[in-house]
């Protein structure tokens, strides 16, 4: 049976499986006066059934489905001659390679060695089998596991705990899938920059003033060695986020107080989603309001006093990043200010305190823990935003801190050297990885920093 | 009890809404040297009216204590006094309310400076997440009442003293207020309040979450503060009420019903819903 149609039996099965259970639960139920008598309720038996029959049947079928091609692979070789055995892993893999082709028709058995001919078809053979006996297996487990949940109802069972524990084991399976997502990410990137450092010293890297990654391809060509130094790329990257925070971190506290503080509750109705419709804009959106409006506007600007503004310029690009920050701020403020409790500002109002002295001495105070959470958040958005800072930020890695100047962030240079044909073994390549290291390190740790802050806040009034 | 008639007494709360509210609060709601007087004070939360033609007065340097069941307007009276109500959206007050013969309700009147004359302790202890001192100093920073670092702390420590906290907080006043005990956070509030020398204070319910301990502590505080402020005391306890206050004002659905002396209210109210109340058949 195909494994598919073998899970859509599975499912049926379980299905059946609950039906009985519970229905044997109510019929052993009923001589003692109603369900009530049952130590669980006919659910519970019904779940603990379904559980059984699905439960060890699928884990056997995944764990089949996991290394069947080995296991095939294993008896196929081991059943050629002596003479035909591969030597080398190269080898060993063109031959199952060729065998596979010709079982699956892809290659002709005319046109093949005989020998491999026959291969195919114990391979085939060897599939078929093994196809059988698994459905054989999981379907008998299957049915055991129904029989089993049937049999053991009884009025004393204690089915619930016994569901809710396996229920229990599923949720905590849920959320290890992000957690190993995370942790995989971050192995498979560290592993890639461990092979960029063996290229290139991690001192060079960190410490180094200059970016041109261009490799030569051939060992003939000019400028066959690049320099990874990282620092005008994390110059850039502060830079740009130094001038994004600038605009928002100012802009999106007072519209946060505006809107928590003083706007009635008509304005705050209209203000907020329209505030919130600029977080909804998508990135790229803003690059090209960057790249096409803003940057070609500073330039006139800037001729119009007599400065020379690059037309590819840090300000533009942090202007806009700015922008698209405001809303994340002023969302995370205005909920750390409304989280103020009614009665300090009672307490303060009553002392004769205006509502403006409220706010700078009592209200500001009491929120600043949950605002620089906020704001570090948001820092560390800017740190990774990179679809704005590709279309207006420019890519020449210049070590400046002039905003009219052009500047290369770290995103921009990870996405020019992954796109494209490359090599997936030169440091060109794997300096890419490096950069995303640094970023998710220096993320990582913002993060930490920010949700210790907003931690620490929330136990002041809970 | 006797004057009560018989059938009323059987059908116990709901027959009370057809008992006629005076036109005019019985006992007596009038002094001759008055700090605060309301005048057909109406006040208003959109539609819906919380308090109904009041007239009463409070005397200079006396304890008047606001009493009645749950919803019948006595808070929102008292936070009408020091316009905490105009925070409060769609909240409009109505009649004449004055302070030492000042309409208070006036767009002269600058509700801020007002607030400063007239202080409030609230239900719930709110000290601010400041240490003590900075509590205490808020207001005298505010409104300038020191110039120099010695007068600022003298100001704290009179304060924190006419509270009884001083003993209890002199060796760590660079501590948070929030630390204290909820019946010291609720003296530090007074505190609070008294450091900007009011000339009257409201309190709304300042014992409702207090131990009877610390309740204890703050009705002696207010025996003696009463010989320097005029204070206005909103409580649900009536034996509280009984205790401190020199007048006692019973509320009813936004109603002030009578105002008498607290022994007067207590042994012999005039009104039968006074008396409904204060013996216990409803609240």
């Amino acid at each position: 049976m195909q494994t598919a149609n073998l899970f859509i039996v599975l499912l049926v099965l379980s299905a059946v499986a609950y039906y009985m259970a519970r229905g044997r639960s109510v019929a052993l139920a009923q001589p003692l006066g109603g369900i009530r008598h049952l130590h669980s309720l006919p659910f519970f038996y019904g779940m603990r059934a379904a559980i059984w029959c699905a439960l060890p049947s699928m884990a056997l079928l995944a764990v089949w489905l996991l290394f069947h091609e080995h296991i095939i692979s294993t008896l196929l070789l081991d059943g050629l001659p002596e003479a035909q055995k591969p030597t080398s892993a190269a080898e060993h893999n063109l031959l199952l390679n060729s065998i596979e082709n010709i079982a699956s028709g892809a290659l002709s058995a005319e046109t093949s060695a005989p020998h491999l001919v026959a291969a195919a078809d114990v391979l085939k053979d060897l599939r078929g089998t093994a196809r059988n006996l698994v459905t054989a297996v999981v379907l008998s487990l299957a049915v055991i596991g129904m029989g089993w949940g049937w049999v053991k109802v009884s009025p004393k069972l204690r089915a619930r705990q016994q569901v809710e524990r396996v229920f229990r084991g599923l949720l905590l399976a849920c959320a290890c899938v992000a957690i190993f997502t995370t942790v995989g990410i971050l192995l498979s990137v560290l592993f890639e920059s461990l092979r960029f450092f063996q290229a290139v010293p991690a001192t060079e890297f960190l410490f180094g003033t200059e970016w041109s990654p261009q490799m030569a391809i051939r060992s003939d060509q000019v400028g066959s060695s690049g320099s990874f130094g990282a620092i005008p790329l994390f110059v850039g990257t502060l830079l740009i986020s130094f001038i994004a925070m600038l605009v928002a971190v100012p802009v999106g506290l007072m519209s946060a107080v505006y809107l928590a503080e003083y706007a009635s509750p008509r304005v705050r109705g209209l203000a907020k989603p329209a505030l919130e419709v600029l977080a909804g804009i998508p990135t790229v959106v803003y690059g090209f309001f960057a790249a096409l409006t803003v940057a070609p506007f500073l330039r006139k600007a800037g001729e119009g006093v007599g400065l020379e503004v690059s037309s590819e310029s840090a300000l533009a690009a942090g202007l806009v990043m700015g922008v698209m920050i405001i809303p994340f701020i002023s969302s995370l403020a205005d909920d750390v200010i409304n989280a103020v409790p009614q009665s300090l500002r009672d307490g303060s109002l009553g002392l004769g305190a205006t509502r403006s002295e409220t706010i700078k001495k009592v209200i500001f105070p009491a929120a600043l823990p949950g605002i620089v959470g906020g704001v570090l958040l948001a820092v560390s958005r800017a740190i990774g935003e990179t679809m704005i800072v590709v279309m207006a930020a420019g890519l020449a890695a210049k070590l400046t801190a002039n905003p009219l100047e052009t500047v290369t962030t770290v995103t921009v240079q990870i996405v020019t050297l992954l796109v494209g044909d490359q090599e997936f073994d030169s440091p060109k390549t794997l300096a890419a990885f490096a950069l995303g290291l640094m970023l998710f390190v220096v993320t990582l740790v913002l993060n930490f920093i920010a949700l210790r802050v907003v931690k620490k806040y929330r136990e002041q009034y809970d | 009890m006797t004057n009560v008639p018989e059938p009323l007494l059987k059908r116990g709360v709901t027959a009370m809404d057809n008992v006629q509210y005076p036109d005019q609060a019985v006992g007596e709601p009038f002094a001759n040297d008055h700090k605060m007087s309301l005048r057909n004070v109406n006040v208003f939360y959109g539609d819906k009216q919380a308090i109904f033609d009041v007239n009463i007065d409070i005397a200079r340097n006396e304890v008047i204590a606001m009493i009645g069941p749950s919803g019948c307007g006595k808070s929102t009276l008292l936070r009408s006094i020091n316009r905490m109500n105009d925070t409060v959206e769609g909240c409009v007050v109505s009649g004449e309310l004055t302070l030492d013969g000042e309409d208070i309700y006036t767009t002269k009147m600058d509700p801020v400076a007002l607030r400063a004359r007239v202080g409030m302790v609230f239900q719930k202890p709110n000290p601010f997440p400041k240490t003590i001192y900075d509590n205490v100093a808020y207001g005298p920073r505010l409104h300038g009442l020191a110039s120099r670092r010695a007068e600022l702390d003298e100001i704290v420590e009179t304060s924190l003293t006419r509270a009884g906290l001083w003993n209890e907080v002199k060796d760590r006043l660079d501590q948070p207020g929030t630390g204290l005990s909820g019946g010291q956070q609720q003296r530090l509030c007074i505190a609070r309040a008294i450091a900007i020398s009011p000339e009257m204070i409201l309190m709304d319910e300042p014992c409702s979450s207090l131990d009877p301990i610390a309740t204890a502590k703050i009705e002696e505080l207010i025996a003696e503060l009463s010989q320097n402020y005029t204070i206005a005391i909103v409580t649900h306890s009536m034996q509280q009420a009984a205790r401190v206050s020199h007048r006692t004002a019973y509320f009813h659905l936004g109603h002030l019903i009578e105002v008498n002396e607290t022994e007067k209210v207590f042994t012999a109210p005039e009104h039968e819903l006074t008396e409904a109340y204060i013996t216990g058949r409803f609240g």
